[in-house]
């Protein structure tokens, strides 16, 4: 870690956003991981990506577990709304408040430890239960905070940076979510910003549950050349299905790229996710096929990455559960509490 | 972009824009650290070796390291570079002992100077320890040159200038002041292995407009007329005086006469304010006193009444481009300006004049009268002949007329070794990292958000009261320490080494002002215009690396780094280190 803070001092240039904030004004506390550690990175992008979508940061809620990654939201938007859960327990958390003001921007960081062993559970409900959020996975294989155990995330055979092999295949959570009804599947990869940028922008204008598994090597303790979660590695083994580009709603699309090559998909809110296809012709609209795709890829020894699955035409708990319009934390003690005369004419109903 | 050849010591020299904009390449960040460390006297030497006269240029040089300072590119105001400078001087100790030693043994040359100004002062301080005679001509009878003549007491006290005079005629000049010298060839004829022309330019400009004939004596002529002042030939002036002229010399003069009766002083100006060649901070304190600038002002004649002068009459003009974008000053028709005045000084310029110097001994002249140099050398056309200061390029400053004696020194110690003039030394250099534990570096990371320090002044009061009062009280340990923390330590240097790097963008994410890029190689246009921050200053480099992992380049743009070290703190495998730069020009003794 770092003991001085980030120098005020900032490019004269800097762009400013449609709020007029830059870049800068979306960082949040002096981190205090290990320097190299992907989770930085991540919390870079997600400054990057808020500050390009002119995002308010009072409109945005961070919820995190416990681990390494469940720190980050201390570095990034230093101004939005968070909540550091216990460990595992976050999508409860992220349930509850998106249960009471369903207007904010919800952002879950969790770890590897946090979501596919101790909250396990937990995470294939919120996944189930389609919680309009964006749920981000810093999955480094390994248990950094505890010095290095592997995680439930390691590959079979990978082998940490004490030598010990991973004996178990892998809990591979980008997959378990397509199974479980997630709507926006991603993978990235904390060193390729240019692809997890973007990422995030869609994940978070996606309506629905949206999920990003990003590879975030632990550079302490699991960054050998043995290790499927170590930088090497993962530039090595980085297979892009395509590339993507956000284009916010506001912004008009000026590129055009060759038929056949590109595919516009018009988000929720009215911004769109272009994707150009790289070599094969990825169909990201296919669960079956997406989920096959991961797997061939992983018989390679390859990681698939970027858009890996969407379907824009799931409801949410909100629609599901059909709740009223306005958000439950608006509404005044009349509207929560209507009196004994509409009690009454509920229990009629069921006489 | 090929990467970059860090090697070349002019490329890191180049990221210290302090010490590359400076004449003679003053290492001054690492002066600054020591004014820190309150290690006055090792800040001072530093000076001393580079600069010659630390205590009197920490007064009075032009500083053209302050408008290259990084600093002035992340925010308004730049180090105060000048003004520590002065602090390293005014609380050292006695620095007698680390003067050099000068042989007893002498090495058998005997070298003439000529003009006792910095130019010359600095070719005896090179040599001397080496050995050589010097023979000092000058024809003031003190020593100082310009130093002395031209820049007034309360900018320079007496003291100061004196003290670093005597550190280098210490050394054992032979001192041949009060002695012209009218003929050069009957200079050479006296077998000096090398004769150096230090003279200046000692002809100042006077306007000879309708009226000047018959009021002449109230005529003066600005560095002529601060020399008599400076040796006390003149002690009084009128009490209207008008001062003609925008540069240095015109500010020392109006502040001159406002201290020796002068009452109501004027300073006129042909062109705008911001064509002035005075420096900034000369304009403040002469407006600080009082002293109005009227530009625009094209003096007509001088006003004359039963042989006397009363006052000057001025055309108003404005500033007009010609099609060739050329200035222009057009008059604007309004009515002639009038001002009243006992006395005017013509501060509107200065050349150099050698007709001391016969024109067919072998020395050639252009046609602006100023001798034909090798730049490099100084070295005339003449092989014994070597010139520096401002009787070399004409007008400039003292901090130029310094480097110009450690150039010249270097080439007439060559000449009398029988080595090839032209064949320089290359810097003396070292690259050397600054850290000492994971998060430790030997230096001040931590960026200090203060603005810039203001000197205090004298009160006004008593400083106009007394020619030999310095305005200036300088900084105290105090602010010093405050200035010396705004510098940015541009010396030590982001080296970045490509087989250790991993790609993890910890750097990238840190940067606070967006340095740092990975990204696809490109043309140097290209990659402008792609890089994380826009990187439009092209006077400041791109430093690139080798291909890495992923066939990307590392990509940093040397022009807003801060030098905080934070991609060496945050970097995993010390592909980034903060290393220090120290560079020094290779002198004389260093051939």
């Amino acid at each position: 870690m770092t003991y001085i803070r980030k120098p005020s001092f900032q490019h004269p240039q800097l762009e400013t956003n449609e709020l007029g904030l830059t870049r800068r004004d979306y960082e949040g506390t002096l981190t205090t991981l290990c320097g190299g550690c992907g989770h930085d990175s991540i919390s870079a992008a997600i400054i990057q990506a808020a500050a390009e979508m002119s995002l308010e940061p009072n409109r945005i809620a961070k919820l995190s577990g416990i681990g390494c990654s469940s720190k980050i939201p201390s570095y990034f938007l230093g101004k939005a709304h968070a909540f550091n859960a216990v460990h595992g327990r976050m999508p409860s958390v992220a349930t509850g408040a998106n249960l009471a003001n369903k207007e904010l921007y919800y952002l879950g960081i969790s770890g590897d430890g946090d979501s596919a062993s101790i909250g396990l559970g937990q995470f294939c409900h919120i996944v189930r239960r389609r919680i309009n959020m964006l749920y981000i996975v810093a999955n480094n294989g390994t248990y950094g905070l505890t010095k290095g155990q592997l995680s439930a995330t390691a590959d079979l055979g990978s082998k940490t940076k004490s030598g010990e092999e991973s004996l178990y295949d892998n809990i591979d959570l980008a997959s378990l979510a397509i199974e479980l009804g997630a709507s926006f599947v991603a993978r990235s990869f904390s060193g390729d910003k240019k692809q997890l940028v973007p990422l995030i922008q869609a994940g978070l204008s996606h309506k629905g549950f949206a999920f990003i598994d990003v590879v975030s090597p632990c550079v302490t303790f699991n960054n050998t050349d043995l290790s499927t979660h170590g930088y090497k590695n993962t530039w090595e083994n980085n297979a892009a299905l395509s590339q993507v580009d956000f284009v916010p709603m506001r912004e008009e699309i000026t590129t055009r790229y060759a038929e056949g090559e590109e595919k516009d998909i018009t988000l929720h809110d009215g911004s769109v996710i272009h994707l150009h296809k790289i070599g094969n012709n990825y169909d990201p609209f296919h669960k079956e096929k997406a989920m096959m795709h991961i797997n061939q890829h992983k018989a390679e020894g390859r990681i698939a990455t970027g858009l890996l699955y969407i379907n824009q035409k799931t409801s949410d708990l909100h629609d599901l559960t059909n709740t009223v319009d306005r958000p439950f934390n608006v509404l005044g003690e009349q509207e929560l509490s209507p009196g004994n005369s509409t009690l009454m004419e509920i229990n009629e109903a069921f006489r | 972009m090929k990467p970059t050849d860090i090697t070349n010591p002019e490329y890191f020299h180049k990221v210290v824009d302090c010490q590359w904009a400076c004449p003679a390449h003053t290492p001054v960040p690492e002066y600054i650290r020591l004014i820190a460390e309150k290690r006055y006297t090792d800040a001072y030497m530093v000076n001393w070796h580079s600069n010659v006269f630390p205590g009197i240029l920490g007064r009075t040089c032009d500083r053209p390291c302050e408008p290259a300072c990084r600093r002035g590119r992340v925010e308004e105001q730049p180090v105060a570079i000048c003004r520590l400078k002065r602090v390293a001087a005014d609380f050292k100790e006695d620095i007698k002992d680390r003067l050099p030693v000068v042989p007893a043994d002498k090495n058998g040359k005997h070298i003439a100077l000529i003009g006792a100004g910095p130019a010359s002062l600095t070719v005896a301080r090179d040599l001397l320890p080496l050995g050589y005679e010097i023979t000092l001509f000058e024809r003031d009878a003190v020593s100082g040159g310009a130093m002395r003549t031209q820049i007034p007491r309360f900018r320079l006290p007496v003291e100061v200038l004196e003290e670093e005079l005597n550190y280098i005629l210490g050394m054992g000049v032979n001192s041949r002041f009060g002695e012209e010298i009218t003929s050069m060839k009957s200079l050479l004829n006296e077998n000096y292995d090398s004769v150096f022309v230090g003279t200046g330019a000692p002809l100042g400009k006077h306007l000879d407009l309708p009226g000047y004939s018959e009021v002449q004596d109230r005529i003066h002529t600005g560095i002529e007329w601060l020399a008599n002042v400076a040796f006390e030939h003149i002690q009084a002036i009128g009490k209207r005086v008008i001062v003609l002229g925008g540069g240095n010399t015109a500010m020392d003069c109006c502040r001159t006469s406002k201290r020796l009766g002068g009452e109501t002083v004027t300073v006129a100006v042909r062109s705008g304010f911001d064509e002035m060649k005075a420096s900034p901070w000369e304009i403040e304190d002469a407006i600080a006193e009082d002293i109005p600038i009227l530009n625009f002002h094209v003096p007509k004649r001088y006003l004359v009444e039963e042989g006397r002068l009363v006052g000057m009459e001025f055309e108003k003009v404005r500033k007009e481009l010609d099609e060739n974008g050329r200035r222009m000053l057009v008059p604007t028709g309004e009515e002639p300006v009038i001002i009243p005045c006992d006395d005017v000084i013509c501060a509107i310029g200065q050349e150099n004049s050698f007709p001391w110097i016969e024109r067919d001994i072998g020395i050639e002249f252009d046609r602006w009268e100023l001798p034909v140099l090798d730049e490099n050398t100084f070295q005339s056309t003449h092989e014994k002949v070597f010139f520096g200061g401002d009787a070399a390029l004409g007008p400039d400053n003292i901090i130029t007329a310094v480097a110009h004696g450690h150039d010249a020194a270097l080439s007439i110690h060559l000449f009398c070794q029988n080595q090839e003039v032209t064949e320089r030394i290359t810097p003396l250099t070292s690259l050397v990292s600054q850290k000492m534990g994971i998060h430790q570096w030997s230096y001040d990371n931590d960026i200090s958000n203060d603005v810039r320090y203001a000197v205090p002044h004298a009160a006004k009061e008593k400083t106009l009261k007394d020619i030999n009062m310095e305005v200036e009280l300088g900084f105290d340990p105090e602010l010093a320490f405050g200035e010396t923390m705004r510098c940015l330590n541009c010396d030590v240097q982001t080296v970045f080494t490509d087989q250790l790097c991993i790609e993890c963008d910890a750097c990238v994410d840190i940067c606070p002002t967006d340095c740092i890029s990975f990204t696809d190689n490109g043309t140097e246009a290209e990659l402008r215009s792609r890089l994380t921050a826009p990187a439009d200053n092209e006077s400041q480099d791109l430093y690139i690396s080798g291909a890495l992992q992923t066939t990307r380049v590392m990509a940093k743009n040397e022009d807003l780094c801060l030098h905080c070290g934070l991609c060496a703190e945050r970097c995993p495998t010390n592909a980034w280190d903060m290393r220090k730069f120290l560079y020094n020009t290779a002198k004389a003794v260093n051939a």
